[in-house]
């Protein structure tokens, strides 16, 4: 099956269960496990909540534009921001380490994208972020 | 996302319900904290039976209240975390400082 959505939206807290439920729901068709839609939707909800919180910095007037394409049995998922970008990324990746630790933010979420997806890929710069990630449903 | 406050005993008992994010979790973390600072209680259990979906939000949330707690002395809990919520509270190391119990009555 091949397959592709593109979904554009305000950058605003309310959108995070939108947006993850909205890609689990696009990737049902190939009847993934419960843990493999689980994995999807969690890092769906770490990046959006990336480009909330840190890329638009909770200015609420960003926009956040998702692709997802099914290409057989492989989901290729893009979340793109046009926010401020991320200074260092290696930086960025370590896990615990964040910018906001007054807001009890945790600094996990580019280790979850790591450990829930086959493959993560950041690229930044000071127009924005886009993270490509990839994950294999199994048979 | 809904947070239920209860005591048992000796034991303050958040439960919780529905999905934790970053953005639900604002709805939740006042009540939290002036529980915390209210009730007369010697353990804090966090209830995750009808947590369907929780991202690292959570481990924000946990760290910063274990640290809280740690501070009153009172020990806490994770009960019930599902399959999933299970898989990141174990990538992140929350239960070497928070034990996950299967049944309340280890506790309470």
């Amino acid at each position: 099956m091949n397959n592709y959505l593109e979904l554009k939206f305000m950058s605003i807290g309310e959108n995070e269960a939108f947006a993850r439920n909205a890609v689990a729901s696009f990737v049902l068709g190939l009847n993934p496990t419960l843990e493999e839609i689980s994995d999807i939707k969690t890092a769906i909800s770490e990046a959006v909540t990336n480009s909330v919180v840190h890329g638009y910095n909770e200015s609420k007037e960003g926009e956040i534009l998702i692709k997802v394409s099914i290409v057989e049995r492989l989901v290729v998922i893009e979340v793109r921001d046009y926010g401020i970008g991320i200074d260092d990324v290696e930086k960025a990746k370590q896990p615990f380490y964040t910018t906001k630790k007054e807001d009890e933010r945790s600094g996990m979420g580019f280790t979850i994208m790591e450990c829930l997806m086959d493959k993560l890929q950041i690229n930044s710069s000071g127009d924005g972020t886009v993270l490509s990630m990839q994950k294999e449903i199994c048979k | 996302m809904k947070l239920n406050v209860a005591i048992e005993k000796n034991v303050l008992i958040f439960g919780l319900y529905g999905e934790l994010d970053s953005h639900t979790y604002e709805n939740i973390r006042a009540d939290m904290d002036t529980s915390i600072c209210r009730y007369k209680y010697d353990k804090v259990i966090f209830d995750f039976t009808n947590l369907t979906f929780m991202d690292s939000t959570g481990i924000g949330m946990l760290i910063g209240r274990y640290k809280i707690l740690k501070g009153l002395q009172k020990p806490c809990y994770i009960l019930n975390a599902n399959r999933s919520i299970t898989k990141i509270l174990q990538m992140s190391g929350v239960f070497t400082i928070i034990r996950h119990i299967e049944n309340k009555g280890e506790i309470v």
